[in-house]
């Protein structure tokens, strides 16, 4: 019997995972093969999916992209044993892009098939939570401070000290609640981790709720991920089944169970108090802080919001050791950081490695350049509120206060990569388009700004009294960054001004045709 | 969406009250409604509101705020193209401009047969993949205008 891996990861998914899995099990049968075909997460390596992999004694021998047309030449060239094929890439662990991360978060996404709780568990999959029990509530929330994760969904806010605001509330009734919201524009790394490896948000989520004393976690997964929706179902009842949730886990005493809800398809309903409000069964209008929704969170009790990424880190650092994740990274940036590479590129992936590593060799080097061939003109980092970061910022490394100090974020990690062809003030106007999409509407500068942002960047466009208008730009911008509530109206400027600021010559097309 | 039911208060009721034991069953009572009527008819809303205990006028609010619950019965078949910045970058607005174009149609709308709704979308996390698209939730990556239109023919054959 022969294991080959195929995923079923959604980015795969797109490109004919399905279709091939069926196509290799008709194949096999037809050959009179065994074969056991085990539906992975993907290793990251996006631009070879749809990647088949085969055991052999030499390890995973991968091939990919492999297209349905692929299957029979695959067969003929012996791949069951690890035979040439022009698709073949040789051992996936041997291979460079591989080589060159630090996999902590993402090291079983792709190795294991992520429905088996008895793979999960080979691959050290609960053994945080067994330490966590056997340290208790304190030392679990010290071990997660001293670790130095921040949080990986934008504002990297230290995960400990939430925790520890939790944990030391009265007892009562708490809750862990997971954004999986994730919907960032070039970020796919809690859809993969989803994918790949839920359980370890399953683990991490009850480490939390046995620090903090809560009893129920919910998940709210953003609707545009239909695939991950079923993967993490069905994970949630084989973690159920197998008595790592439920009453009294494993003879700990401790009971708590997970529930998976599904947004609407409202970006806002990311930002924590609004995933809140969303929960209750309400729009998903932001709350004012404080209170925080560490003292009064999902049905006004304390609750611990992280997400998807900082949750499922957790196992690891409690099954490692704070000091082995501290020691990694820069400055305050400390361990690593699952980048998501995306756009216009020749190798878009997920890469984990070590915060610190310079823009432009993740751009140039681990992500190949531009797919089109044609120059980089800008990088936009961290989702649509992300700067667009110029080729002359290029030595700028990645951690969080370094881009702080360039106006620029690193948010949740995405890099969405443009080439030369790209009209920089097409897109400063989507980014104010998207936040009037967006706005959630509860405060003035950021439904009515970004709306009359659409329509200033419209007359600069039209080449209408160009100057002025970049002023008036500039002074909205000013007004949504200070005045608005939330980091939706609070940010949607990073876009805008460093486009001004970096691409001035985008902004003044319209005048110099006119002239001309 | 391709096989829905025909509304009527009773089986509305009963989707309701089969989700009343959740904590905040609201988005899981329109998923489930929109799931089985192919939208969220306004007697439905009525009906939650009942069951809910709340003013009908806040229930309402509740459904227009989010993008992905429609008032009115949608095509049989519904089509998300990305239009968010890691598509833009390979070319995703023209190539869906150029699109709705050719279909005659606009953002939202329904094709005049009834058999496909076009609805943008902003991130699908298949950003590696860009341009991409969601065909009654079935993904694609690296979408071109050729499978655009076969989408399009085979929602109007079926
Ligand atoms: C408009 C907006 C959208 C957001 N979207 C997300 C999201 O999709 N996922 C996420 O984890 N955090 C998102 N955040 C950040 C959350 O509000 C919050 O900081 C985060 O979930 C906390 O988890 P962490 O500490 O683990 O990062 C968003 C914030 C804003 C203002
Ligand atoms: S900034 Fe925008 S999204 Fe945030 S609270 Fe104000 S209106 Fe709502
Ligand atoms: S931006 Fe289109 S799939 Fe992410």
């Amino acid at each position: 019997m022969t294991k080959i891996y195929i995923p079923l990861d959604m980015a795969a998914v797109a490109m004919g995972a399905d279709r091939l899995a069926a196509a290799v099990a008709k194949e096999a049968a037809a050959r009179g093969q065994q074969v056991e075909i085990v539906r992975n997460g993907s290793r990251g390596m996006l631009w070879l999916e749809p990647l088949i992999e085969v055991e052999t004694p030499a390890g995973r021998v991968g091939y990919g992209p492999a297209k349905v047309k692929d299957v029979a030449s695959l067969f003929d060239a012996g791949f069951l044993t690890g035979g040439a094929h022009a698709l073949s890439i040789g051992v996936v662990e041997e291979h460079p892009w591989m080589k060159r991360q630090n996999r902590f978060t993402f090291v079983r996404c792709g190795v294991i098939d992520p429905l088996s709780v008895a793979d999960y568990e080979a691959h050290d999959g609960f053994k945080g939570l067994k330490r966590a029990f056997e340290i208790g509530s304190a030392a679990i929330v010290d071990e997660v401070a001293k670790s130095g994760l921040r949080g990986r969904g934008g504002a990297g806010f230290p995960t400990g000290i939430k925790w520890k605001t939790v944990a030391d509330c009265a007892p009562g009734q708490k809750y862990v609640v997971v954004n999986a919201d994730e919907g960032d524009s070039g970020t796919f790394a809690d859809r993969m981790i989803m994918e790949g490896d839920p359980l370890s948000l399953i683990e991490g989520m009850t480490i939390c709720g046995y620090a903090i004393g809560a009893s129920k976690g919910y998940v709210y997964l953003r609707s545009e991920y239909p695939v991950v929706a079923k993967v993490f179902q069905a994970a949630i009842e084989k973690a159920r089944d197998a008595g790592w949730l439920g009453q009294n886990i494993k003879g700990s005493g401790f009971d708590f169970d997970v529930e998976l809800r599904i947004g609407a398809g409202a970006y806002v309903c990311g930002e924590e108090t609004s995933l809140l409000e969303s929960l209750e069964g309400k729009r998903g209008i932001v709350r004012a802080k404080p209170p925080l929704p560490a003292h009064v969170g999902l049905f006004g009790k304390p609750t611990v919001v992280n997400n998807v990424l900082s949750m499922a880190t957790v196992p690891m650092i409690l099954e490692k050791g704070a000091k082995h994740y501290a020691d990694l990274g820069v400055g305050r940036s400390r361990g690593t950081m699952p980048l998501q590479i995306a756009g216009n590129v020749k190798f878009g992936g997920l890469f984990e490695t070590d915060f610190g590593i310079p823009l432009g060799t993740i751009v140039n080097d681990i992500a190949g350049g531009t797919r089109t061939g044609r120059p980089v003109k800008a990088v936009q980092v961290g989702g649509p509120l992300g700067a667009y970061v110029p080729v002359s910022l290029f030595d700028l490394p990645f951690d969080y206060e370094a881009f702080a100090a360039k106006d620029s974020l690193i948010g949740h990690g995405g890099l969405v990569v443009f080439d030369d062809t790209i009209d920089m003030l097409w897109m400063a106007r989507f980014g104010m388009e998207f936040c009037a999409i967006e706005s959630c509407g509860k405060c003035t500068p950021c439904r009515i700004g970004s709306t009359r942002g659409v329509e200033t960047i419209d007359k600069i466009r039209n080449g209408q009294d160009v100057e002025k208008n970049i002023e008036l730009l500039k002074d909205l911008c000013h007004t949504m960054k200070f005045g608005s509530l939330c980091a939706l109206g609070g940010f949607a400027p990073y876009p805008v001004e460093s486009a001004l600021r970096h691409f001035p010559e985008d902004f003044r097309k319209s005048a110099l045709e006119a002239a001309e | 969406m391709a096989g829905a039911a025909q509304y009527s208060d009773e089986r509305a009721r009963e989707i309701i009250a089969a989700h009343m034991g959740l904590e905040g069953p609201a988005l899981p009572i329109l998923h489930a409604l929109q799931a089985e009527f192919g939208y969220v008819p306004d007697s439905a809303v009525k009906e939650m509101a009942t069951a809910l205990n709340i003013s009908r006028a806040e229930m309402h609010g509740v459904v227009t705020f989010y993008h992905d619950f429609h008032s009115a019965p949608h095509g049989r078949h519904t089509l998300k193209i990305c239009r968010a910045e890691s598509c833009q970058s390979m070319g995703a607005e023209k190539q869906a401009n150029d699109f709705l174009a050719r279909q005659k149609l606009e953002w939202h709308q329904t094709t005049p047969d009834g058999s496909l709704t076009v609805e943008p979308v902003y991130c699908l996390g298949l950003c590696a993949h860009s341009p991409a698209a969601l065909y009654d939730g079935e993904p694609i990556g690296q979408v071109d205008a050729a499978t655009l239109d076969e989408i399009v023919a085979e929602a109007k054959g079926e």
